[in-house]
């Protein structure tokens, strides 16, 4: 980031996350700017999707501060393993939208009720403002005609653009991707990476992609950030981390993925 | 055919063995996810009671639950009328048991549908009522249609508190005329009648619920 940069909307300093004696976050400092497309890249286990766990507030961390468009994720005198109130987490999650390795849509409900259900049961919009909104978005991810099938009736990479769309349907000002092709068909991962591009063209939308795609990331990225052992060990712009990496972990890292 | 005159006593009593029945499964159902929901999102307190009374319950004899409400709560002036004393037993039995399965289902939900429910900001309460329990309820479909039928089975304690159901009853004439095989041999042919009903409307709750392409059969198979 240059001298300039807007002040970060996302702000990591000395975050430590343990699972056990395990330490998965290691004193880790990370900025996002507004808007920002960033993926995170590394190997598994380097702690790139408990980053978007944290953001998401599905895991706790246990030191250092973490906040998001100025709301700090850990309260003064916040009690439980998160040291804030259910509360002050919900308005921290009204800013941010997740899209799952596994796209975890609801089952029991119709594409348009994943989609529609949340801004009328959380943000309190009427059903008919809230279909209108689906269509769009269904539309948008090319799904229109889906909109009364039931997950189970759909492939793995209209799933996944459903789970997209039902994200964006909350209209968050920062949307995490944690390996949203991985659990794909080779053959249904383009129309998938395809709408995620789409929405890097997003100016306001802040994005934080973990994946494998390795020249996808290049394309849609403003920045890459090499994960490994709980640290970013190198971050850049795309070129310059897949052209010239300078440090030899991210060198062994990309020869073993773009073979 | 002596047993064609014991038919309109055995009809009463299977009246009031159906109806302590199905009363039984109707209260212990709703007390089946009162207890079920409090153990799982309760807090310490709450799950702590839901917890004793699952216990409490199946750790101990329905026929002596019976006997303890229907004579020993009167001495200390809490008395009922004996098929509401029945149906009160049988309903807690029900709930109690009732509220593992609740409990069950409700953990079988994949921790990956409350994660995505909580991405988009789902309070707990609509988390629970519109997530997690309309999937764990078609779970749980299989094992209450058990315990209905179980229940019907067991209301038949219930003749030991002078309630005059089908097996209390089929004790009377077979009492009077001393005909023990045509008598039990009626009786149990009531049961399994009953039980037949029960399980074919416990069947078609199940399809309506699986109805549609939500829940395909494949899927839990």
């Amino acid at each position: 980031m240059t001298d300039n940069a807007p002040a970060p909307l996302i702000q990591f300093a000395g975050v430590t996350k343990r699972f056990g004696a395990l330490t998965v976050l290691d004193d880790f400092n990370f900025e996002v700017a507004p808007g920002e497309k960033v993926t995170l890249i590394g190997p598994s286990g380097s702690g790139k999707s408990t980053v978007l766990r944290i953001l998401m507030t599905l895991e706790p961390f246990q030191e250092g501060r973490l906040t998001l468009a100025g709301l700090s994720y850990q309260e003064p005198g916040g009690t439980g393993p998160f040291k804030a109130s259910e509360r002050h987490l919900r308005e921290i999650r009204s800013h941010v939208g997740m899209v799952f390795q596994s796209f975890n849509l609801f089952p029991h409900m119709s594409v348009m009720r994943n989609v529609a259900e949340a801004p009328v049961r959380v943000l309190g919009l009427s059903r008919d403002e809230a279909q209108a909104r689906a269509v769009d978005l269904l539309a948008m991810v090319g799904l229109a005609d889906k909109k009364d099938h039931f997950p189970s009736q759909l492939s793995g990479g209209q799933q996944q653009r459903v789970a997209i769309a039902r994200a964006l349907a909350m209209r968050p000002r920062v949307l995490l991707f944690d390996e949203p092709t991985s659990a794909l068909d080779p053959q249904l991962v383009g129309e998938v990476l395809a709408v995620i591009g789409d929405l890097a063209h997003e100016h306001d939308l802040t994005m934080l992609l973990v994946t494998h795609e390795m020249r996808f990331a290049r394309e849609v990225s403003d920045r890459v950030c090499f994960f490994d052992k709980g640290r970013i060990c190198e971050q850049g712009s795309p070129e310059a981390i897949f052209t010239a990496p300078s440090h030899p972990r991210t060198r062994e890292f990309l020869a073993s993925v773009l073979r | 055919m002596p047993w064609v005159s014991y038919l309109p006593a055995l009809a009463q009593g299977a009246l009031v063995t159906a109806w302590i029945t199905l009363a039984a499964i109707a209260i212990g159902a709703v007390l089946a996810f009162v207890a079920g929901i409090a153990r799982v999102e309760g807090g310490r307190a709450v799950s702590t009671l839901a917890l004793c009374y699952t216990e409490l319950f199946r750790g101990t004899s329905l026929l002596v639950q019976l006997f303890w409400f229907y004579y020993a709560l009167p001495l200390v002036g809490i008395s009922f009328e004996p098929v509401a004393t029945g149906i009160l037993v049988l309903a807690l039995h029900v709930g109690a048991y009732g509220s593992e399965i609740v409990r069950g289902a409700l953990a079988s939900v994949s921790v990956q549908q409350v994660e995505a429910a909580r991405a988009l900001n789902f309070g707990r309460w609509h988390t629970l009522v519109h997530i997690t329990l309309p999937q764990a309820i078609i779970e749980m479909l299989p094992a209450f249609g058990n315990l209905a039928i179980e229940t019907l089975k067991l209301s038949s304690l219930v003749s030991l508190i002078s309630i005059a159901d089908l097996t209390f009853r089929a004790q009377s004439i077979r009492n009077l005329t001393l005909d023990s095989a045509g008598v039990y041999s009626l009786t149990l042919l009531g049961y399994f009648a009953m039980s037949l009903v029960l399980m074919l409307v416990m069947r078609l709750i199940e399809r309506w619920a699986r109805r549609g392409a939500a829940f395909p059969r494949a899927a839990h198979s």
